[in-house]
């Protein structure tokens, strides 16, 4: 007579349901309904939605772009290894290469203005953590990825790597500027 | 054939115990514990590093401890146990010889060397891959061949399982239809034989590629179908301890299920739906359409969290409804008052029960919607919430009926029993305050499976906030509470194995009972009662506010962040 044991009847499927059952079932069920439809709705009314827009790259060609970008845009150079900052123009196409152990260029957007920026890696999968802030993305080899941006706070930006990436994993960390 | 089997009936619980299903239950739960105590003392490591202040191992080892943590516990102590669990859900409460015995020790070594395998490949440095081994990070072969061995005697195990369901049925052993423990068994075994699946289509090619037979391996098509087998693999532990927390109720309490119907419905919702959360691991990839990450990401319509929020209510209330029937009826909640608190299968039960609901169940819808995904995505908030289901609900839950086993399957006294009322409570609320420092870390965006999140020689360091160190010491000192919890456990299972006090384990013989049990055509029980269980009710309802509440305050975070299209 219990759940260790059948059940004593035969035709259990007819069992009438208790009250409290049915209750949390529909009120449940009415819950599952709002949080499967605020997806779509945030889809159309929210304004922080990943794009899908994705393209087949290759280390070379994303290269390629992201050297053009900074050889025109380039403002200043920063850190030990004298990354390259780039202050493209609004509403540009931004390239962001995650590779072991560093992201490149540096990139200074304008707040409230929207870039294409292109994301991709050069070899193992990393991971696009923008702190504090703190938006994540996965970033693959071989895909190209292109999310429209709008920095809405001025500030200095990190981007942290938080998919492991190997041994040096923890020291794959750049900045991003919004002025 | 079947009559030279050898029963015995335990004299304590009345179970009947099949001899061969009895040597592979305790072999398949032994190996569990020692893979458990290889998984805690590097879960010790892993917590001690990432307290900031600590810092205790260095980064290579560091790594390659937690690859192997991952493997260890998700993998080896969770899924041994469930083979044990799958035997002793079919041969024991049907009361049916095991089938094909032989098959199961193959299963069982097949296991052994696989786990070993991979752990030596592990531990020699060579697989410093992490849990997920993402493509295109290079391990040796041994990792992908110990996990495929593994994965191949865990497959045997399930088919032993349906075996002995198929014996059961053509010897009738019991009349009508399986108990719902046996149910929810099936629904693991079901679940589990999909899962392995996957990781055969993903996990064989990934070893040929390591070896050098195949060139490339796409990074996403990689993660689509490797989190079809590692989510799932985690659904199987749902279904599993959802099972053992329906076995408590009926062990401690005598209770039978609310309505069959509803319960035996709701397990299968997950058989049907859980299988789309690998969508859960891709939410903040490139190269999936919107439509396919909203669709998959919430099971249909949330069908499987509509299944677990049904399973919260139902197993309280049918504790509910036993506690009542014997008397404890005053105001609302006297019967969980006058539950017995003291007795670890029933506290380590009820905690895992609540802290799944609350802590895992929570922030996994969180972190499975598409857009608050972005948030959470590879922070600490990930392993956050899965300590919260895998932790604190199956472990937990497995700890429990560990209890429970220790006097009927391996016919010793619990040593300590003293000890043992207080070790559910110190590793649940440890691993509680675990899970929720982890996701407090998380929301200020510490990175998950990082050794130094000072950046200390990165060229452009970048400085959290204090409150993300602080949360790193709570990591820190709870996560040892709970390792000293973990190891009371282990402490009490191997001290009873090897030194408990000897019970009688009831005689061998070829005699066999057979489950028959007044079956009536008619309906009887709860159901026509009315609003049976107010108090579990009132539970749920604090439940819904709390889900409801937390889910808006992330939508409100995500509406402050940068536009995103």
């Amino acid at each position: 007579m219990s759940a260790i044991l059948p059940p004593p009847q035969r035709i259990w499927w007819k069992q009438p349901l208790d009250r409290v059952e049915l209750v949390w079932i529909v009120v449940a069920f009415v819950w599952c309904l709002v949080l499967f439809f605020m997806m779509p709705y945030w889809h159309v009314y929210g304004k922080q939605n990943l794009s899908s827009e994705t393209y087949r790259t290759t280390p070379d060609a994303f290269a390629k772009k992201a050297q053009a970008m900074t050889d025109q845009f380039k403002v200043r150079e920063e850190g030990a290894e004298k990354t390259p900052v780039v202050a493209p123009p609004a509403g540009s196409d931004v390239y962001l290469i995650g590779r072991l152990w560093a992201w490149w260029p540096i990139l200074e957007l304008e707040k409230g203005k929207s870039y294409r920026l292109h994301l991709t890696a050069m070899d193992y999968q990393h991971g696009f953590s923008l702190q504090p802030e703190n938006i994540n993305i996965q970033v693959l080899p071989g895909y190209e990825h292109v999310l429209t941006v709008t920095p809405n706070r001025s500030g200095t930006y990190a981007i942290v790597c938080n998919e492991f990436c190997g041994i040096g994993h923890h020291k794959m960390v750049s900045k991003l500027y919004v002025k | 054939m079947t009559n030279t089997e050898m029963f015995r009936t335990c004299p304590r619980s009345g179970l009947q115990f099949h001899r061969s299903a009895e040597g592979l239950i305790k072999a398949n739960a032994v190996a569990a514990v020692v893979f458990l105590l290889v998984g805690g003392v590097l879960a010790l490591l892993i917590a001690l590093t990432r307290w900031q202040a600590v810092h205790l191992v260095g980064a290579d080892d560091f790594y390659m401890i937690l690859t192997a943590h991952g493997l260890n516990m998700l993998a080896y102590w969770i899924i041994f146990f469930e083979i044990a669990v799958l035997y002793f859900c079919s041969s024991t409460l049907l009361k049916s010889r095991l089938a094909t015995p032989r098959l199961g020790w193959l299963a069982f070594a097949l296991m052994l060397i696989g786990a070993l395998t991979n752990n030596v490949a592990v531990f020699m440095g060579e697989a410093t891959v992490m849990f997920t081994s993402y493509v295109p990070l290079p391990g040796h072969p041994a990792f992908y061949l110990g996990l495929i061995l593994f994965a191949v005697g865990a497959l045997i195990g399930c088919f032993i399982f349906l075996g002995t369901l198929v014996v059961a049925k053509s010897e009738k052993t019991y009349e009508g239809s399986i108990p719902l423990v046996t149910f929810g068994a099936l629904t693991a075994c079901i679940i589990a034989i999909f899962t392995i699946a996957a990781g055969a289509i993903i996990l064989i090619p990934t070893f040929l590629w390591s070896a050098g037979y195949i060139k490339y391996i796409d990074p996403l098509m990689y993660r689509t179908i490797w989190w079809a087998f590692g989510h799932s693999s985690q659904q199987i532990n749902v279904s599993a301890h959802v099972a053992v927390w329906y076995a408590i109720a009926a062990i401690v309490f005598g209770a039978k299920p609310m309505s069959e119907r509803v319960s035996r419905g709701a397990f299968l919702l997950y058989i049907l739906f859980l299988q789309l959360a690998s969508a859960h691991h891709l939410l903040s990839d490139p190269g999936l359409s919107t439509e396919w990450k909203v669709f998959n990401t919430s099971y249909a319509m949330y069908l499987a969290v509509l299944a677990s929020m049904i399973h919260g209510l139902t197993v309280p209330g049918s504790i509910e409804l036993a506690q009542r029937e014997k008397g404890y009826t005053k105001g609302l909640f006297e019967w969980i008052r006058k539950a017995p608190w003291g007795n670890p299968v029933f506290s380590g039960m009820f905690i895992s029960l609540v802290g799944f609901g609350f802590l895992g169940g929570i922030s996994g819808v969180m972190m499975g919607t598409e857009q608050l995904n972005m948030i959470i995505h590879n922070t600490l908030y990930v392993p956050g919430h899965f300590h919260a289901t895998v932790v604190v609900g199956t472990t937990l839950a497995f700890m429990a009926i560990t209890y429970f086993l220790i006097p009927t399957v391996f016919n010793r006294e619990v040593i300590n029993p003293g000890l043992a009322k207080w070790q559910p409570y110190l590793f649940g609320i440890g691993m509680s305050v675990f899970a929720l420092a982890l996701m407090g870390a998380g929301t200020l965006g510490v990175p998950r499976r990082h050794w130094d999140i000072t950046f200390a020689g990165a060229s452009l360091p970048y400085e959290f906030p204090g409150a993300a160190y602080l949360m790193l010491a709570l990591l820190g000192v709870s996560g040892v509470v709970a390792a000293i919890g973990g190891a009371i456990y282990i402490y009490i299972t191997v001290g009873s194995l090897l030194w408990g006090k000897k019970l009688d384990a009831g005689a061998w013989s070829r005699e066999r009972a057979v489950l028959r049990m007044p079956v009536s055509g008619a309906l009887t029980g709860h159901g026509t009662a009315g609003f049976a269980a107010p108090g579990t009710f009132a539970f749920a309802m604090v439940f819904l506010a709390a889900f409801v509440l937390y889910y808006f305050v992330n939508w409100k975070y995500l509406s402050t962040v940068w536009g995103l299209s």
